[in-house]
């Protein structure tokens, strides 16, 4: 076996039983690993109706064939499961170093089910696999548990664990891998906590084979120049991180301000940018696993939020900046801090915060309550903490924004796709962007076809954001692609310099297996359609395919692209034609056996 | 002179490239766990570095060594002769770095050859924290930079 290990580890929580399991070779070559192969696993053993944090839900840990190997950037992996935020399909990525050793220890994944009776972590030492005791680690945070685990284990171990988010079914926990690395959206991280479930340690010293040598080292040479000499990937994000997106979003007019209820300009923006974070709080750059990029930021805070971690990522910067006015940015810096310490997604809980301050400006949520006002920072830190304790108001945060607005009787004002809160492009900017919330198969989510890249940052090429020609069968390959990369285990991010032609090589190489670039391309599209038939058997329909009011009735306000709103219905109906959908957005069985997949019924 | 694996720990990201393709070149298969450079980060407080062999003037792996089976090569490289090695490990125990190995699948000592005088981890070292020169050059790059401190100082005081 080549790339993969072929192995899988199954632990039933209930019954503290653990077996080894081998990899079925036509699932490899159909959906080849991580977000392909969870979904594929998941999907074939879990009944799409059951209650995301019962014992009958299942969670994947899982790799790609070029996790762990030389491939630029490939240190991915999947937790696949049903999120709890939603009840869609939830294949939250992570990179760090978790991934990798899990493939080092001899392993492409583990499946968890059932539920322990007492809080447990799982200690995998190559061949020796055991269920310990963590009743000592609950309540612990991330980065305290990663320290005990290790203490107890192998200091070499990773550990991918909860914080008390996740122990307190926080909607939208994380699972943190290495620290400063999650599994962020969709809330496995309280899939984990429901099953009493608080870390996973791995230590391996196994190798991974490669198929052509040769080959491979070329590929990788190749994919890594490519990588080195991208504006973005060599360049921008090297300087700036992800918060490079700032200024360039902010002058696209696109940078959402106050849960988007105005321009979508934010005149503060350079206070919150990239740039001011590499002159006053960057200490170093931080690279996940085999990672040429290196977007991750090392932060110092020095003024009252002080602390030295990891971040804030764009998404957090533009969440607890100007969704929420808020031009500090050590203020939005140290709520992150504390969302990789607490293991919380930080894009649902700032706008599900902005939605809660807009709801009490507007007095559909009395003061008494929660008296919340924009650009109070002492106010987001504190809301930070208590939503991750579900303390005071702090537990009704914890539901996610929708469950909130529609409790207090205006669920409008959340701005969710799918009950999931979408991150920082204003989509009346980008129709795009627009047409790929509504459409992702695990709600509000860029990072599932990132029509930014070709709207705003004009890569491949530049096309215009305010158009809706055109965008329905783009984003189809985006999706696709995406799909394709999630699932070799690579980060999305190399997208911005390299493209199919070179991730099929990566992976023809590396595996051996002999599929051309539009099979592999195909790989991408049989996921979506899984993802997708698993959404409607779990209840999701085509009114579910939609966007927040706002953005269909509310014109953009100011701003480069004042007077817009997101023309979503008539990219809708193309995109549903361009999938080979019917006119409600389902899959045919015509469609699934043209792609192969004759053993998923619709 | 010969040139030395010269380490900037602080332009290292952390990313274990340099482990992955030494690793691969030097065993055929990618296994930290068999490479013969280790990065250690600290993740607490963000540091990062890789560890390798120096290529010690006085090397303590080539004088404990009991049968002469470490010497020096054409590059400055402390070598291994497997034929003669008799595996005691001793110069794993002397080595003041820990930068002298035992793998356990091949059985044998290993550390760093400078890949016959180019090094794998340099090419893809992707920030530059790993680089390939002459020892007096990258001294004198070290002290340069320690004197620009210096003028800094100067400049902010006068």
């Amino acid at each position: 076996m080549y790339a993969w290990t072929g192995n899988m580890i199954r632990v039933n929580l209930s019954d503290k039983t653990i077996k080894l399991e081998k990899l079925n070779n036509d699932d490899m070559k159909n959906y080849i690993g991580a977000r392909g192969l969870g979904t594929r696993i998941y999907t074939k053993e879990v009944d799409p109706q059951i209650d995301p944090l019962s014992p009958e839900n299942k969670m994947i840990f899982i790799t790609g064939p070029l996790t762990g190997t030389l491939a630029g950037s490939g240190g991915r992996f999947n937790v696949v499961t049903k999120g709890p935020l939603n009840g869609t399909i939830a294949a939250s990525n992570s990179g760090g170093n978790w991934g990798p050793e899990l493939k080092f220890a001899g392993y492409d994944g583990i499946i968890f089910e059932g539920r322990a009776e007492k809080p447990v972590y799982l200690w995998i030492n190559n061949d020796q696999i055991e269920l310990r005791d963590a009743e000592d680690l609950w309540g612990k945070d991330a980065h305290d548990t990663t320290d005990l685990v290790k203490a107890a284990t192998d200091e070499e171990a990773k550990v991918a664990c909860i914080g008390p988010a996740g122990e307190n079914l926080v909607k939208f926990a994380c699972i943190m891998n290495e620290y400063n690395r999650a599994a962020g959206r969709s809330g496995v991280g309280a899939v984990m906590g429901s099953k009493n479930l608080k870390a996973v340690a791995v230590r391996g010293t196994r190798g991974i084979k490669i198929a052509d040598y040769e080959g491979f080292l070329n590929a990788i040479t190749d994919t890594r120049a490519k990588l080195k000499a991208h504006p973005v990937t060599g360049a921008g994000l090297a300087a700036y991180g992800t918060n490079v997106l700032v200024n360039i979003l902010n002058e696209h007019g696109g940078l959402p301000v106050k849960n988007f209820s105005e321009a979508a300009v934010y005149p503060n923006a350079e206070k919150i940018s990239g740039e001011y974070q590499a002159e006053h709080n960057l200490i170093r750059n931080k690279g996940c696993f085999g990672c040429p990029i290196g977007c991750g930021r090392v932060s110092k805070n020095k003024g009252k939020y002080k602390g030295i971690g990891e971040g804030p990522e764009y998404e957090a910067t533009w969440g607890f900046g100007s969704n929420l006015d808020i031009d500090d940015f050590e203020a939005a810096s140290k709520a992150n801090f504390l969302c990789n310490e607490l293991g919380m997604d930080p894009i649902t809980l700032a706008a599900t915060i902005a939605c809660a301050v807009e709801m009490v400006e507007k007095g559909f949520i009395p003061r008494e309550k929660a008296d919340l006002n924009w650009g109070d920072t002492d106010m987001l830190v504190e809301m930070t903490r208590q939503t991750a304790y579900r303390e005071g108001f702090g537990d009704e945060l914890a539901e996610g924004s929708y469950r909130l607005a529609e409790k207090y009787g205006h669920p409008e004002y959340s701005m969710s796709v799918k009950k999931q809160e979408m991150p920082a492009y204003d989509p009346r900017g980008q129709q795009g962007i627009g047409l790929e919330y509504a459409t992702s198969n695990r709600g509000g989510c860029h990072v599932r076809g990132y029509m930014t890249s070709p709207e705003v940052l004009g890569i491949p090429e530049k096309v215009d954001p305010d158009t809706t020609e055109g965008k329905p069968g783009l984003l189809k390959v985006f999706q696709d692609l995406t799909a394709l990369v999630d699932s070799a285990g690579i980060c999305l991010f190399t997208t911005f310099a390299i493209g199919l032609p070179e991730i099929a090589e990566e992976l023809r190489t590396a595996t051996g297996l002999n599929l051309s670039d539009e099979e592999f391309l195909l790989v991408g599209e049989r996921v979506w359609n899984l993802e997708k038939v698993f959404n409607l058997k779990a209840g999701l329909s085509k009114k579910d395919d939609t966007l927040p009011p706002r953005l269909l009735e509310e014109p953009m306000k100011g701003g480069p692209h004042k007077g817009n709103v997101v023309k979503l219905e008539e990219m809708l109906v193309e995109y549903y034609q361009v999938r080979g959908w019917d006119e409600n957005g389902v899959p045919g069985q015509a469609k699934l056996n043209e792609l192969g997949m004759t053993d998923v019924a619709i | 002179m010969d040139k030395i694996l010269v380490v900037q720990p602080e332009k290292c990201t952390g990313c274990r490239t340099c482990e992955l393709v030494c690793s691969y070149t030097h065993t055929g298969e990618i296994n930290p766990a068999r490479a013969r450079i280790s990065v250690f980060s600290f993740e607490r407080v963000g540091f990062s570095t890789p560890v390798v062999c120096q290529q010690c003037t006085s090397a303590a792996c080539m004088a404990v060594c009991p049968v002469g089976a470490i010497s020096r090569d054409n590059n400055g490289a402390m070598v291994v002769n497997h034929d003669r090695c008799l595996r005691c490990k001793m110069c794993a125990i002397a080595c003041p770095l820990g930068a002298t190995l035992y793998d356990y699948v091949e059985d044998k000592m290993v550390k760093c050859d400078l890949c016959g005088g180019d090094p794998a981890c340099v090419k893809l070292c992707p920030s530059g924290a790993i680089s390939y020169q002459d020892a007096n050059a990258a001294n004198f790059t070290k002290r340069k930079d320690y004197a620009a401190r210096f003028k800094d100082v100067y400049e902010e005081v006068g």
